[in-house]
């Protein structure tokens, strides 16, 4: 494909998820990952773990990644197409929504969405984390951090990336001891 | 300005120029690290005292029904409360340029060192407990829900579609968004 058609269709692919992204990016990563590695083969399953790792250490709103994956496929067209598409739909709607919103939120059906929406983003997040782990992970060694760096945030309010940093050190230890 | 002078003087609420705007988002998006929902609330509400806790949970609320992610949402439509459209685009750029050139420098530092073998064994670790973190944020957000029964089933069931049947996700939240509205609509008539 040359760079303009996959630009073109870096933009089409995530404007069209744009719109329909409940949740945001943490719920719309198994889509992210099907598109990207098992649809179009844009990145291996150790690449889409990787940018993920890294997407996750940068600072910023989390559905930076969708830019790495811009960036990776086409360079800064791409990384710019992406973004574009990632944002713009959706900001537009809520800016129109925005305005109107003290009309919308005293509607009958605003409680109605506002309760039924929550558990099909929850359940996209842990799709998320199980589709990314997948990805990221093969054998006892991976499994285990998963589980621990899972149990830190469930079970602490430690900034997250005191897991990140850990799973790396656990990685150069393994990696040291031949275990990787 | 005329405009101003008539508007309702509302608490916690008062003109908001563009480099301010710029400026806060700007720190947010640079110190917002594993999501930037903590960091926002601290300078929109206590710092900046750009609106109160309860319209910025009001229009963090509005955020989090809409598609796309709700700290871009809220962003958007914080600077169009503020500054317009203009403003949106402002907001948006102080939350997104500074985090995309630090991942853009933090993927170029990866690829300088991805040979050495303790980088490559860090990046999958890294990679591993990136991925836990989502599924433990999942099951706290889980927790903290207190979830009825039905709404597990539909957690449980758009999981399964996500991860195990690999169904699109248009389809999957299109045909399982109105069930779930409707059954939740169902379960609490009166």
């Amino acid at each position: 494909m040359s760079d303009d058609a996959l630009v073109l269709k870096l933009a089409m692919t995530f404007g069209a998820l744009s719109l329909v992204s409940v949740g945001g990016a943490p719920a719309m990563m198994p889509e992210i990952h099907r598109i990207t590695v098992e649809a179009t083969g844009w990145l291996t399953n150790a690449e889409f773990a990787r940018d993920f790792a890294i997407s996750q250490t940068a600072p910023g709103p989390n559905f930076m990644m969708i830019s790495l994956v811009g960036w990776r496929v086409a360079g800064f067209a791409g990384l710019v197409a992406a973004t574009l598409a990632a944002v713009v739909p959706s900001s537009i709607l809520a800016i129109i929504v925005g305005r109107l919103y003290t009309r919308f939120s005293l509607m009958a059906w605003f409680p109605l969405v506002k309760s039924a929406l929550p558990p099909l983003v929850l359940g996209l997040i842990v799709a998320s984390g199980v589709v990314t782990a997948r990805a990221a992970v093969s054998g006892v060694l991976g499994f285990g951090i998963v589980m621990a760096s899972a149990s830190f945030v469930a079970l602490s309010r430690r900034n997250p990336l005191f897991a990140i940093a850990g799973g790396a050190a656990a990685g150069i230890l393994a990696g040291r001891l031949g275990l990787i | 300005m005329d405009t101003l002078a008539k508007q309702e003087p509302v608490v916690g609420q008062r003109p908001i120029g563009r480099l301010e705007l710029f400026l806060g988002f700007a720190e947010m998006g640079l110190f917002g690290f594993g999501g930037v929902a903590t960091i926002a609330r601290h300078v929109i509400v206590e710092k900046r005292r750009w609106m109160s806790e309860h319209d910025y949970a009001a229009i963090l609320g509005v955020g989090q029904i809409l598609p796309g992610g709700n700290i871009i949402n809220m962003t958007v439509m914080l600077g169009d409360r503020f500054q317009g459209l203009a403003g949106s685009a402002i907001a948006l750029g102080g939350l997104m340029l500074m985090p995309i050139a630090i991942l853009l420098g933090l993927t170029t530092i990866y690829e300088v060192y991805s040979s050495n073998p303790d980088v490559k064994a860090a990046t999958i670790g890294a990679g591993a407990a990136a991925a836990g973190l989502v599924i433990g944020m999942g099951l706290k957000m889980g927790y903290n829900l207190s979830l009825s029964w039905l709404h597990i089933a539909f957690a449980v069931t758009i999981f399964i579609a996500a991860a195990v049947l690999r169904v699109p996700f248009v389809l999957s939240i299109v045909i399982l968004a109105p069930l779930c509205i409707a059954a939740t609509w169902w379960s609490t008539r009166k």
